[in-house]
This record gives C-alpha cells, structure tokens and sequence, in this order.
C-alpha cells in the first residue's frame, strides 16, 4: 500500500488505513463467522429432522417447539429455571472443552459431577451446626473442585504415562465414580432417618447456598460463567494457554520444544475435573441439600454435546448451555403436555449430535469464509 | 471344599457363561470394525438398541429369535450410520462413537417405553448339566444357544481373518490405507461394511440381554457392557479367539456380584459391581504403553497415531 506512496499521497494514507482496517476487520469477519454460520446449519438441519422424526410419529412439531419455549424461555419463572439448569451444563461441557484443547476427547465430566456432589455432602455432615455456613461451603466448593479434579486427572495421567486411551478411561471413570457413590450412600454414610430414597444426611437450609439476588438462580451460574472468561483468558491469553495450545496441535512438536507435556496433560484435566466437580457441588449445595442418585442426571453427558457445539470454546459454551438447559428444563412439560417419553430429548440430542459431526465435513469448503485463498494459491 | 465358597465358584461359572456373551458379541463386532482400520465407540448405543428391539419383535411375533435377528439388523443399521459418517473427510470416528452411544440409547429408550411391562417369550436353553446332581451346577450349565454361536462366530472370524481374501482385505485397509489404496481397493467401502457387520454382532449381543440373560428389558439393562468390550477387544491384541477368552475373564469378573448375593454376601454390592469397570480399567493400564502402541495393533487405527 505504501510503496507508490509521493508526498502527494501522504495526506490520504490514514484514509487508507482506515479502509485497511475496515477491510481487515471484514476479512477476520468472514475467517471467524465459519466456526458460527456452520454449527447454527448443522442445528437448523437436525431441527428439521426432529422435526420429520415427530411428524412421523404424528406429533405436531409445532407444538414441540412452543412447549420447549414456555418451558425453556417464555416466561421470566421458566427462563429462570433453564438459567439454573444451564450452570452445571456450562461447568460439565469446559470439562470436556479444556482437555480437547490438548486434544484428548475426555468424557468423565458425569463421574467428576458425582463424586465432587458428593465428596462435598460428606464432608459437610460433620461440619453442620459446628461451623458457620459460609465457612462450611468454601469448604465443600474446594473439596468437591479437588475431588473432581483428581478424578479426571487419573485419565490424563493415565494417557500420558501409560498411553490408555482417555476417552474409554475417563467413561469407566464414571461408572466406578458413580458405583462409589452408592456404595457410601447406601453403606457408611446412608441417612437412616430418610427412609425413602438412599441419600446422605441433608446439610439443612441455613446451610445451602443462596440465589443471586434479584432472581431465582443460584450462584453456580455466576461461576460457571466466570470461570468460563477466566479459562478462554488462560487458554488464549498465558503461556500456559500457549504451550496447551501447541500440544493440542502438535503433540510431538511440542515433545521436541521441552515443554512440560505431561504435567500440560494433568494439569488440563484437573481442571476439567474441578469444573464438573464444582458442578457437583451446586447440585448438592444449592439444589438437592443432600447427595444420592439423582445426582447423575446426565448433565455430564449433555456437557459433551454443548462443548462439541461450542467448538470447545469457553465463551461460546455459555450460550450453548442456556439453549440445552431450556431444553432440558422443558423436557417435563413437553412430555406431559405431548405424551411423548422422557428420552425425546436424549433422541434430539443424539441427532444434533451426528449432524453436528457430519458438518465437520464442511468446514474449509465454502470460498465466502476463506477470504485471499483463491489469490494465495495461483 | 467350603460348601458356601463352592456354590459361589459354581455361580461365578454359570455367571461367566452367561454374562460373557454378550460381551462376546460386541467384542467381536468391534474387532472386525477395528481390523478394518476404525474404532466405533457407540457399541454401547448399539448394544441397548439391540436389546430394546430384539424385546420388542420377540413380544409381537412370539419368536424370540426373529428378534435376534431384528436386533442384528438395527445394530447394522447403527453401523452403517457410523461407517457413512465417519467416511467423509475431517470427521473424528471417536467423536461420532460418543454421539451414536446416546443416539442410539436415545432411541432405544424412546421406542422401548412400552416394552418395559409386557413379557416377551425369551431364547430357550441347552441342559448340559444333566449328568449332575447338583441343581446349582445344573442351572450354572443351561447355556444359550447364542453361546455357542459366538465361539463359533469367533472360531470362523479368526479363520477368515487368517485365510479368505475378504480376510486379507480387511486386514490391508486397517493396517495401511495406502497399501490398499495401491491395491486398488476402496477403503471406505471396505470399513463401512465392516463397521456394519460389526454393528450386526453387537446387536445380537443385546439381543441376548433382553432375551435371555438378565432377559427383560428396562433402561438400566446395559451399563457400559459396550464400552467394556470395546477395551476387551485391545486386551484381546485384535484376535477373535483371545477375545472370547477375554469376554469369559470379564463375564466372571461381572458375576461376582450376584454370586456373593447368593450365599447372603451383600457387603460391598457395589464395590463388586464396579469390579468389571475396575478390572477393564486395570487391563488397559498394563497392555497399554506411552512409548509403543499395542502388539498387533492395526496401524490405520486412530488410536495408534
């Protein structure tokens, strides 16, 4: 641009610049609206197949989506309930996000979420009456973040030192996380006064965590969300987030560079674990009072869909997660008011999942995201 | 002997037989999938499937094996789904697994609601405890023909595998693309048909959940059984043999459980029902190793690069 520049051009340089700005902020527009434009499609396409899905079975898709609306966002009551069921939904899906930075596709975020629940309710029962509140729950948040990340970390450990595969490793996980669980719950540390459902002692209501004031959330959305700028700041923004980078990206690469390889691999892992273990704890703290089964509600598993959605971008998992917890909190609703089973969500999940993988397909294909190409390559 | 200590032993043998086939069955359906080149994690979706349809054709024809059959056909049709999408460029085969494990126990569990009461005529057994007294030994011993069907379905994978030109095709396409591709072979042609008849196995082995051994349907039938084959199968080294004997080891590991409930042990229920999962974990972490991949490994597999 400023090679033909005379002293006569002088005065329309930053006119020019201006416009370079202008058509550099175009160009990025158009590189970064791919990894939008593509997952909203692959949405929009396993909508329209649900929707087919339901014509089939003589249910008006129509009807579907009005439910999923007054359930999941109509009202400010509703929106309120898909606001507190998106938290451990954000927490769960930055569990699978960070490791599949470094590029291992971790899925134990259901396991973390139980045992951090858990790990937290059993640590409180001796500390109810004994210490106040606030103290006991900065307790609970901590043990359940350290559970979980522990948790987790035997997968990454595992696939570092000795190459076990962390996707099947860290789904065992949850089974056995889920099995000690019970195996607490209906043993050692079973509430005998509670004859109905297995469950830990209650950690009372002065005891529970409060709501964000002004509404009917809790608190856990606040961190969910605030953990999610903090680990995108990590993640792109440290050297930590560098060298998780250059691993994800080059695993031998960064071997030869020295970095700390596996130390970056357990180090992610903690923290996907302490996530869903944090999750965890709000489940227990703020929702059930008290531990047991309900606890593996499968927030994991819709983790692993909202963070595929979200490109595994922390930001972007936020957004992902209040669509799913809508979804989720109108689940009941759709099926009493369609009489449609309790898994229709689980088959709408699992088809939004398979288009979702297939528009992977797509991506570097379209000329309007690849601004320059055409001239690069001649 | 121990009189309680030989009951259990003589449960664990009848529970080894029983609960090890349908680990079988997934077991050899992902070795097939994975000698061609591809791992397909959704066998557990495909296992549940499986289960749910073989129930429900076995309720409305009044055969059990037609559902053994239809079980067979949904699993394929879950492999085909894999085995296509998995085909186009940049698509992550681990991925679009965790996405067909909950599609297809999304659908199992949408479609099977209504199967949860009725009774459907279940798969008969074979006595072949008749020369003995003892009834625990007897009952230990009335396995299903389905049993059978898997050593043999092994027995003919490992000759195929060995000795057939299909077997050799498989064989090339898992272990070098360009090999085949020189070859003039199709190598997406060639696993998606693999990944198809694997998922045929697999739903045969929830055919055997649902019909014979727990033999009802409900949605906590399946609880990562699936999962489990698929790490049998590395255990295993891909051979079809090794993972019978591997499916045995488990299915004994996974009746622990209920044996000691028979004598009256019910401590630590849950700790031995997490023994499969403990044990496959155990499993992975000593054949498995950082510096090398896997002996026999097939070198096309994602796993190992």
């Amino acid at each position: 641009m400023s090679e033909g520049a005379t002293m006569s051009d002088i005065k329309a340089v930053p006119v020019l610049a201006e416009a370079g700005r202008g058509a550099e902020f175009v160009r990025r527009l158009r590189v970064s609206s791919e990894f939008f434009v593509i997952p909203v499609f692959a949405l929009i396409v396993a909508a329209v197949g649900f929707a087919l899905f339901l014509l089939a079975l003589g249910k008006s898709p129509v009807d579907f989506l009005s439910y999923v609306w007054k359930g999941g966002f109509g009202s400010a009551f509703s929106f309120q309930n898909t606001l507190q069921r998106s938290a451990p939904l954000i927490l769960t899906a930055m569990a699978v996000a960070i490791p599949a930075r470094i590029g291992l596709i971790m899925i134990g975020g259901e396991g973390a979420l139980v045992l951090g629940g858990f790990a937290a309710a059993a640590i409180a029962t001796p500390m109810v009456g004994v210490l106040p509140p606030f103290l006991t729950l900065t307790i609970m948040f901590v043990f359940a973040a350290f559970v979980g990340a522990c948790w987790v970390a035997i997968s990454g450990y595992l696939r570092y030192a000795r190459g076990v595969n962390e996707t099947i490793s860290s789904l065992l996980l949850t089974y056995i996380g889920i099995a000690i669980m019970n195996f607490f719950v209906e043993g050692a540390l079973r509430d005998l006064s509670n004859p109905n459902k297995p469950s830990t002692k209650p950690i009372g209501d002065a005891y529970m965590v409060g709501k964000i004031p002004g509404t009917e959330v809790h608190w856990g959305l606040a961190v969910g969300v605030l953990l999610a700028i903090l680990l995108q700041l990590l993640m792109t923004r440290t050297t930590f987030g560098f060298a998780a980078r250059v691993t994800g990206g080059n695993f031998r690469a960064a071997l030869a560079q020295g970095l700390p390889v596996g130390k970056i691999i357990v180090a992610c892992s903690m923290i996907a674990g302490a996530c869903a273990g944090i999750a965890g704890f709000y489940e227990v703290a703020a929702i059930q009072g008290r531990a047991n089964a309900s606890l593996a509600a499968g927030y994991g598993f819709t983790g692993i869909l909202v963070s595929f959605l979200a490109r595994h971008n922390p930001l972007a998992i936020v957004p992902v997660a209040i669509l799913f917890g809508g979804l989720v909190a109108s689940g009941g609703l759709v099926q009493r008011r369609m009489d449609l089973p309790d898994a229709t969500v689980l088959v709408l999940q699992g088809l939004i999942f398979i288009v979702l993988l297939i528009s992977e397909t797509l991506y570097g294909r379209f000329a309007i995201f690849r601004p320059g190409d055409a001239k690069d390559r001649t | 002997m121990n009189a309680s200590l030989l009951t259990v032993l003589i449960a664990m043998l009848g529970g080894a037989i029983r609960v090890s086939t349908p680990f079988m069955f997934v077991a050899l359906g992902e070795c097939l999938t994975e000698k061609s080149g591809r791992v397909n994690l959704g066998l557990e979706g495909t296992l549940v499937l499986g289960a749910m349809v073989a129930y429900a054709i076995s309720y409305h024809t009044g055969s059990p094996w037609a559902g053994v059959f239809a079980a067979g056909c949904a699993g394929s049709v879950l492999g085909a789904m894999h085995g296509s999408i998995c085909s186009l460029k940049k698509v992550n085969d681990v991925a679009v697994g965790i996405a067909m494990m909950l599609f297809g126990t999304g659908v199992a569990f949408f479609f099977g609601k209504p199967y949860i009461q009725p009774a459907a005529p279940r798969l008969g057994s074979i006595p072949l405890g008749g020369f003995s007294d003892n009834s625990a030994l007897r009952s230990a011993l009335d396995v299903n023909p389905l049993f059978f069907v898997g050593i043999l379905m092994a027995l003919l994978m490992a000759w195929a595998f060995a000795n057939t030109r299909w077997g050799l095709i498989v064989r090339t396409v898992g272990d070098s693309a360009a090999a085949a591709l020189a070859m003039g072979l199709s190598v997406n042609l060639v696993r998606f048909l693999s990944t198809t008849a694997g998922g045929f196995l697999a739903g045969v082995g929830g055919a055997f959940l649902s019909l014979s051994y727990p033999g009802s349907w409900n949605q906590g039938l399946s609880s990562g059984q699936g999962l489990m084959a698929v790490a049998l199968v590395i255990f295993a080294r891909w051979s079809p043999i090794r993972c019978v004997i591997a499916a045995l080891l488990f299915g004994a590991a996974g009746a622990i459980g209920p044996s000691l409930q028979s004598v009256g042990i019910t401590q630590g229920y849950y700790f031995f029902n997490a023994a499969p999962y403990i044990l496959t974990l155990i499993i992975m972490i000593a054949t498995s190793s950082a510096t090398r991949s896997a002996r026999d490994m097939p070198g096309e597999l994602s796993m190992a690069k």
